[in-house]
């Protein structure tokens, strides 16, 4: 099927079986590799996105669902050089070791931040415990929120 | 730690050699007169310095050969170089090189020996220098694992930065016509006295022309600019905004995207299959057999998992045990002295020893790898090289592998390794490897990127292997006065190595690690013996190897036993450690929680474990609440000695992943087999620990160790002893199996 949507800003028309998930199209044939595979049945949070603003698992958002979204990764969440105040408080802290589950956790961070700029320590933990590191960077990603409130609210 | 040390007392001048326009300099240990491997198609103007620095008119580039699955090695690597190259980290490139025997892995050697690494005497460190010298000289291995990077590069990179440096300022020093007494180095040039600088890029061509400058001296730690303090890892950035390339990430022209299907019973064949229904489906490109299973090669990833799930398949039996019951009855029938592995130690008499007895039986099972990136490797076959883009621990056993697969020359077989989105061991295996070759044969020509499922992922893990303890411990007057240690396993090394095509030439020390070398060295009667299996399910080294499980046994007896003779924990580890060192450890650990003098109230409790492996005495304290939905976690304290800090952020951040990671498996994590095939096949049921688990982790860290040591590792072993001796302080439910939610629930 043609599903034509939006990532990163820029309108993307792609052609592809109807129950393809967004996960690959992003990866295989739109070529942005941020967005990481890790389990393909939402239960690690490697490849979350955002999706007309809100954080989903992009291994579960089928080709049919996507036409006239809007979709951000973590491409498009910052950059190198112009960081998302999520990202910097993320680098700041140096959360990272392996580093591949923290797209999604950046991204994860990032919607629940959007949505609730001063979560309780328990909301944290309930919106940021889908999301696997591998690595244990726990104490650093809780670290790294608050640090990301602080941004924020500044 | 610290001596300012002269390298002319243990290396020498290999030579220069003019090659392609360039000139390059080796400067080697005496034993290991590699040549240099940048050497070959250098280009005008160019030097190497050595296997690890090449400077042109253009850019600086280090190599830093150990693969980095997370643990920051890279980046360690490189402020090695730079702290003596007096250069900046952001003006380098950092490359992981070429495979080649000139990066090989010295420091592998030190657990060789039938020594425990808290000897640093002189027939200890003597046998390390010889057995270091036979490997060199036999079979010399580039690799990262261990946890030996840090004391395989601390001296060397650090000499190679100031060998480099040493020679910029002799070719400054000749092209300005001043002497070299009166140059100083910063910022990556050499400043002449009246404050002209000479970029080291601009200095290349005139470096390779003399000779390399040796008689270097490397600087106290009291001088360094860059370690020893925090430091920003140079993959951060790119780690935070999604633009860091794993090999799962690799992308070339024409490539395709393969899976495979292999036989979920591990080592047995594939019988027959029918892909009618996967060869219909749009965008696959063609299935075909490989070694135990099946192939599927398609337009993108995606499709080819689905390809592959819509193959059905008849499959031999597996070459072990088909149930789980099974693996634990051989290991029970395996404390006899005809599967005797060694008697790692025997002090005293244990038999003899007086005081009442605590008898106990403990278990380890089965675990997953399960690194978040699945296991990758992209291979492209043409006529006369092949390209393999993967992460690998064993470099040169990789391209060894895919060469014989493609039957092209080893020489010709060219591994860009990749960054690695965690390991925990599993990319020390090759069977990934060695499917994508046989896949890019097929497909000669195409690049292909063979990426595995999560769930063929856990179907043909090499878990961590299954291990099963039995201990006597006494006491008397307050006081442990003996324990006797056996423990029975699935040899790990015998397992591994057979994959690389060894036989293991001893004992598989792996099966007492961690529990033969505690040192409490005031206790009077104490013995050690392991046991070995071997036909039970295929394993491979995981996260800390054998100290995990012997160290759970090890220590959660000694906690037994203290128990039973009414001390204090921390107090009679204290009392029975001989080492200083270790000694230090504990206290440290007992003052950072406040041990004494702290009432935790009822339904609250905690745990102190005590673990050495890879030469880092660790001890952790666990804290616990027993809470109506279960135990919670509440706090966390581990010290170490790692004797020389290179990155204080990067090691605490090992410290609490490592912590973590060792708390999270033994709470929730085992891998059983039914019908020979693992019975866990994604995250839901293999989930180690999630954010909401997480408890707070303190560190300190501590320099007393005589050498420096990595930390990859270390931090695991003690953490699920102390949480298990934390539940038991607050429940007074002892549990002797992993993982312990078989036993009770977490919240």
């Amino acid at each position: 099927m043609q599903a034509s949507f939006t990532v990163n800003g820029t309108v993307r028309s792609v052609d592809v079986p109807e129950d393809m998930p967004l996960l690959w199209i992003l990866r295989d044939e739109i070529g942005l590799m941020g967005t990481k595979y890790g389990c393909g049945i939402a239960q690690c949070g490697a490849c979350t996105v955002h999706l007309d603003g809100m954080a989903v698992r992009s291994c579960q958002v089928r080709a049919y669902e996507l036409d006239g979204a809007e979709i951000t990764t973590i491409e498009g969440l910052g950059t190198p050089e112009a960081q998302h105040p999520v990202q910097e408080a993320w680098i700041e802290t140096q959360v990272a070791q392996c580093g591949y589950c923290q797209s999604g956790q950046i991204m994860q961070a990032a919607s629940m931040l959007a949505n609730n700029p001063n979560p309780s320590d328990d909301e944290i933990d309930a919106v940021m415990s889908g999301n696997l590191c591998r690595c244990g960077t726990y104490p650093r990603i809780r670290e790294a929120i608050r640090l990301a409130i602080q941004k924020q609210g500044a | 730690m610290g001596k300012l040390r002269t390298l002319t007392r243990r290396t020498f001048l290999v030579g220069s050699t003019a090659v392609a326009g360039g000139v390059a300099f080796g400067i080697y240990r005496a034993k290991a007169p590699f040549e240099n491997p940048n050497l070959a198609g250098l280009p005008e103007g160019a030097a190497s310095f050595n296997p690890w620095v090449i400077i042109d008119a253009e850019k600086i580039t280090l190599i830093a050969p150990h693969a980095d699955k997370g643990q920051g090695v890279f980046s360690a690597q490189a402020a090695m170089i730079v702290e003596e190259l007096d250069i900046e980290l952001d003006q380098v490139e950092i490359s992981f090189g070429t495979p080649d025997k000139a990066y090989m892995n010295g420091a592998l050697t030190d657990a060789m020996v039938p020594f425990p690494q808290y000897d640093y005497g002189k027939v200890a460190e003597g046998a390390r220098r010889f057995a270091g010298g036979v490997v060199r000289a036999a079979l010399p291995i580039m690799g990262t694992g261990g946890s030996s990077a840090m004391p395989d590069s601390y001296d060397k990179l650090r000499e190679a930065g100031a060998v480099a440096r040493e020679t910029l300022k002799a070719a400054a020093s000749q092209q300005a016509g001043v002497p070299i007494e009166g140059l100083r180095t910063e910022n990556g040039a050499v400043w002449l006295p009246d404050g002209t600088a000479l970029t080291y890029t601009s200095l290349s061509a005139a470096a390779a022309q003399i000779e390399p400058v040796t008689n270097v001296t490397l600087r106290d730690p009291s001088q360094w600019r860059i370690l020893g303090k925090p430091m920003e890892r140079v993959d951060i950035v790119a780690k935070s905004t999604g633009t860091l390339p794993y090999g799962v990430d690799h992308k070339t022209d024409g490539m395709l995207f393969a899976t495979v299907k292999v036989n979920p019973r591990q080592g047995g064949v594939l019988i027959s299959h029918d892909a009618t229904a996967a060869l219909a489906m749009e965008g696959v490109v063609d299935v075909f057999e490989i070694t135990g299973g099946i192939s599927v090669v398609a337009n993108n990833t995606w499709t080819a998992i689905q390809a592959a799930n819509a193959i059905t398949c008849e499959w031999g039996e597996a070459t072990y045990p088909p149930e789980q019951d099974a693996h634990w009855t051989a290991l029970s029938a395996s404390f006899t002295d005809d599967r005797l592995n060694a008697e790692a130690r025997n002090v005293g008499d244990v038999d003899a020893a007086p005081g009442a007895e605590v008898i106990a039986e403990y278990r380890s099972p089965y675990v997953a790898h399960a690194p978040l990136e699945p296991l990758n490797a992209t291979i492209l076959v043409s006529d006369d090289r092949v390209d393999v883009w993967t992460g690998h621990q064993l470099q040169m056993f990789a391209v060894d592998m895919v060469a014989k697969i493609t039957g092209v020359d080893r020489d010709n077989v060219h591994l860009h390794n990749q960054f690695i989105g965690g390991s925990f061991g599993h990319r020390l295996e090759f069977d990934y490897l060695k499917q994508a070759a046989e896949i890019a044969m097929k497909m000669r020509g195409t690049p292909v990127k063979m990426t595995y499922s999560r769930e063929e992922d856990f179907a043909h893990d090499f878990p961590r292997h299954i291990t099963m303890g039995r201990g006597i411990g006494k006491h008397e007057n307050g006081k442990v006065t003996a324990l006797d240690v056996q423990i029975a396993g699935q040899s790990v090394m015998t397992s591994q190595m057979s994959r690389i095509g060894f036989s293991l030439p001893g004992p598989d020390t792996q099966l007492h690690e961690g529990a033969w070398d505690y040192p409490n060295l005031n206790l009077p009667n104490i013995r050690v013996r392991s046991y070995k299996e071997t036909g039970l399910a295929p394993v491979s080294s995981w996260r800390s190897v054998g100290a995990a499980p012997n160290g759970f046994i090890y220590d959660t007896l000694l906690d037994e036993t203290i128990h039973a003779a009414g001390a204090d924990p921390l107090m009679e580890r204290i009392r029975l450690m001989g080492h200083d060192v270790s000694v230090k450890v504990l206290e440290t650990v007992g003052e950072m929680c406040g041990w004494n003098g702290h009432d935790l109230g009822a339904g609250r409790g905690r745990g102190v474990a005590y673990v050495f492996s890879f030469g880092v005495p660790v001890a952790t304290v666990v804290e616990v609440t027993q809470t109506e939905r279960g135990i919670r976690l509440d706090e966390v304290w581990v010290a170490a000695d790692v004797g020389q800090v290179i990155d204080p952020v990067n090691l605490e951040n090992l410290a609490q992943g490592g912590t973590l990671f060792g708390l999270g498996h033994a709470m929730n994590c085992e891998i059983t087999y039914s019908d020979g095939m693992a019975q866990q096949s994604n995250y839901h049921a293999h989930e180690s620990m999630r954010l909401y688990q997480a408890p707070k982790v303190n560190f300190t860290a501590l320099e007393n160790n005589p050498k420096i040591k990595g930390f990859g590792e270390p931090p695991v072993p003690p953490a699920a002893p102390a949480l298990g001796n934390a539940i038991f302080a607050a429940t007074g439910q002892r549990i002797r199996e992993l993982p312990f939610n078989k036993h009770i629930d977490f919240v």
